[in-house]
């Protein structure tokens, strides 16, 4: 099949990784030809290569295969609830600003339950990297459909198809005021590290997407073959676009992906902007708020 | 552990329930609230909005009680004291991060001015539907602390109480106040900061390798760290080992969820609370809580005046229960009288530890409205009857 893709890797050395992973929780619980442990090794290189003080990086993720991956960095990691990562994450953030807060977990996670806390933690700008793994569909479950199952395509709970319409996440991401938004593949392992490495150096809400293959549940369903042919899906469908209107950035089902740095911008974060607003209503009176 | 004098606005002032229990938090050391409007108990949130920017508190206005049922459980391993508030319909949306709280150990309050229920039921009025819905609430088992405040001036007290034995126990503490307690206005004493004992949080201090996050001491509860404290602790509400990591399996269950009970039950000695009056040689006994405990009293009195052993037994903590004051009583007197706002729910748990070892009756009431004492007084009559 696409024997071409095995070199993805290459350039990437894959022993320094194990510092950032919980060694002693291995194996994971991730199927073969799965794409969340190619991102968790991209977030991994990225951490290696930020100049963060891994003592005061928190990962939160909520659940789901996806949401499984906190568990298996090794970093102050929380495995929360349902949906609710990104309101953990504020309460983290907001308790203790000297904290780099990384949430990290599943597009049905963050957009279908966690919907509404992914919107107002973007539109507040609250200071955290979210990076949502979208496999198409709901993979700890058993395959549902997600609010990014594409048009037509098979879950579980669409046995002939999909009809529902799916979210187009740059944009959703971009409307609510998201600071950093990008998109890469599985596929794109370089380009997803440097993606999630400005993320994480970004103040403010940053969003990373990252397309996965879920071959257990979508691919086979879908007759798309295994995580390679998933994988070779990405590489060939995939256009690098930056700087688009994330309006155009929506997908469909094996249709062409838009890829690359959408958003990067700078507005106030919650914080700033709570501790300038005070700072100018009380003066004096108002000790800026630092945790 | 004495509370930091910052905020805490010493003097006697006249304060409603919901304004009070804001200040009693504030005396409590607690910098971080989350919450969501909710009819009656949004009071304590505009109040903790109003004063915690110069206090150096953070208040945020979450998008709904989910998220801040568990934005408060962030904060906490993030390092601050934490508390939620709410009310009837919010207090269900959190029943999920009760549960994750209990599981996960971590210490936070969470207030529930209680209203008529179910579901919109009756929002600016009183109710005390929500008990059972404090002790078993959340899916699983699991101990939990609940208080019953029936003043503006207990509102204030028992939020440090609340705040005092979540740190204690590392568990999530309810403070189940009601509409009336939460909307009456009456003079509330704050003692000076230094007059205020607080429980400290229970910090781990021994040797960085040979930490772990859920291994208990001595009385079941385990010392915690906070996030960047460079211990790369690991929490997650799966079934989970001392380390924190998951381990699905019966025996870990077993282990993990035996001891969230029993740390609330073997310590329930510790934590039980309840205020008896002429509660000896008394041939019945009158069982209250909140509001309703100020509302038995005419009829008690009156009852007394009239000749009758009535005895008064109120719960300030409701969960974990008396049971062992209950079981004692039981075979001393002729009846129990429960009067509660709803159809029976304490009464349930008088009745289980009395075992027909006397009578149990409940005054019910459907709530939007405290009883009228001659209700509860017509039982107490017939149950001195016999
Ligand atoms: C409140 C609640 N509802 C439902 C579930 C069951 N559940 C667990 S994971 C999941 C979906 C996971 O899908 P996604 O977020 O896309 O992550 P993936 O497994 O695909 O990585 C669901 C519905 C749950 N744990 N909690
Ligand atoms: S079910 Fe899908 S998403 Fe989950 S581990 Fe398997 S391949 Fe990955």
């Amino acid at each position: 099949m696409a024997e071409d893709l095995i070199d993805v890797n290459e350039s990437m050395p894959t022993n320094t990784v194990e510092e950032y992973l919980r060694m002693d929780r291995m194996p994971h619980i991730w199927c073969p030809g799965c794409g969340i442990g190619t991102t968790v090794n991209c977030f991994a290189h990225a951490l290696e290569q930020s100049n963060l003080d891994l003592q005061k990086v928190a990962i939160v993720s909520g659940i789901g295969c996806t949401g499984r991956v906190a568990g298996y960095i090794n970093l102050d990691s929380f495995h929360t609830t349902h949906g609710r990562a990104i309101p953990f994450a504020t309460g983290l953030k907001l308790a203790n600003p000297e904290l780099k807060v990384v949430v990290y977990s599943g597009d049905g996670d963050l957009t279908a339950i966690g919907g509404n806390h992914f919107i107002h933690a973007a539109r507040r700008n609250v200071d955290m990297t979210v990076i949502l793994i979208n496999n198409f569909i709901y993979g700890m479950t058993g395959g549902q459909v997600a609010p990014t199952t594409p048009l037509t395509a098979t879950a579980s709970t669409t046995p002939h198809g999909n009809f529902e319409d799916s979210f187009n996440l740059p944009y959703l991401a971009e409307s609510c005021g998201a600071v950093y938004v990008a998109r890469w593949t599985a596929y794109h392992v370089r380009h997803t590290t440097k993606a999630i490495k400005e993320a994480l150096a970004k103040k403010g809400f940053s969003f990373v997407e990252i397309l996965a293959p879920c071959p257990t549940l979508f691919s086979r369903r879908n007759k798309l073959g295994d995580g390679l042919d998933q994988m070779k899906y990405f590489k060939e469908q995939s256009e690098i676009k930056n700087d688009i209107d994330t309006k155009t950035a929506s997908l469909s089902f094996q249709g062409k992906i838009t890829v690359g740095k959408f958003v990067d911008r700078e507005r106030p974060t919650y914080l700033d902007a709570m501790n300038e607003y005070y700072g100018k209503k009380f003066g004096d009176k108002y000790t800026p708020y630092n945790g | 552990m004495k509370a930091d004098p910052k905020g805490v606005l010493t003097g006697a002032i006249f304060l409603d329930g919901d304004h009070a229990c804001a200040e009693g938090a504030i005396a409590a050391g607690c910098r971080f609230v989350a919450g969501y409007p909710i009819t009656p108990s949004t009071e304590v949130v505009e109040r903790i909005a109003d004063r915690f920017p110069l206090i150096g508190g953070m208040f945020i206005q979450m998008e709904d009680e989910i998220a801040s049922s568990i934005a408060i459980q962030g904060a906490v391993w993030g390092g601050k004291k934490a508390m939620t508030v709410t009310s009837g319909p919010g207090f269900s949306l959190m029943m999920e991060h009760i549960g994750l709280a209990a599981m996960t150990e971590v210490p936070c309050v969470f207030v529930d001015v209680q209203r008529g229920g179910p579901s919109t039921g009756l929002p600016t009025l009183p109710g005390q539907g929500d008990m059972m819905q404090a002790r078993w609430g959340s899916h699983g088992d699991y101990g939990i602390i609940a208080l019953c405040p029936n003043s503006p001036q207990e509102c204030f007290d028992f939020t440090i109480k609340a705040f005092n034995l979540s740190e204690q126990y590392r568990v999530p503490v309810l403070l189940m106040m009601d509409e009336c307690v939460g909307h009456m206005t009456e003079r509330v004493i704050i003692p000076p900061a230094d007059q205020i004992e607080l429980y400290p949080r229970r910090y781990y201090d021994g040797p960085k390798e040979e930490f772990l996050l859920f291994k208990p001491d001595k009385d079941m509860v385990p010392p915690i760290v906070k996030a960047g404290d460079g211990y790369n602790i690991h929490v997650t509400g799966l079934t989970h080992d001392e380390k924190g990591y998951p381990a699905m399996t019966v025996p870990a269950q077993e282990k993990l969820v035996r001891r969230l009970i029993d740390k609330i039950k073997l310590n329930a000695d510790k934590i039980v609370e309840y205020k008896e009056e002429q509660v000896e040689g008394a041939d019945v006994v009158v069982v209250t809580y909140g509001i309703t405990s100020r509302v038995a009293i005419p009829a008690i009195e009156q009852a007394r005046a009239e000749g009758m052993k009535v005895g008064h037994l109120r719960l300030i903590v409701a969960w974990p229960f008396p049971e062992k004051r209950i079981k004692e009583l039981a075979s001393k007197v002729k009846a129990f009288v429960v009067p509660e706002i709803n159809y029976g729910q304490m009464v349930l748990e008088v009745e289980r530890h009395v075992a027909g070892k006397a009578r149990v009756e409940l005054v019910g009431h459907g709530g939007g409205a405290v009883h009228n004492p001659k209700d509860i007084y017509n039982v107490i009559k017939n149950s001195v009857k016999g």
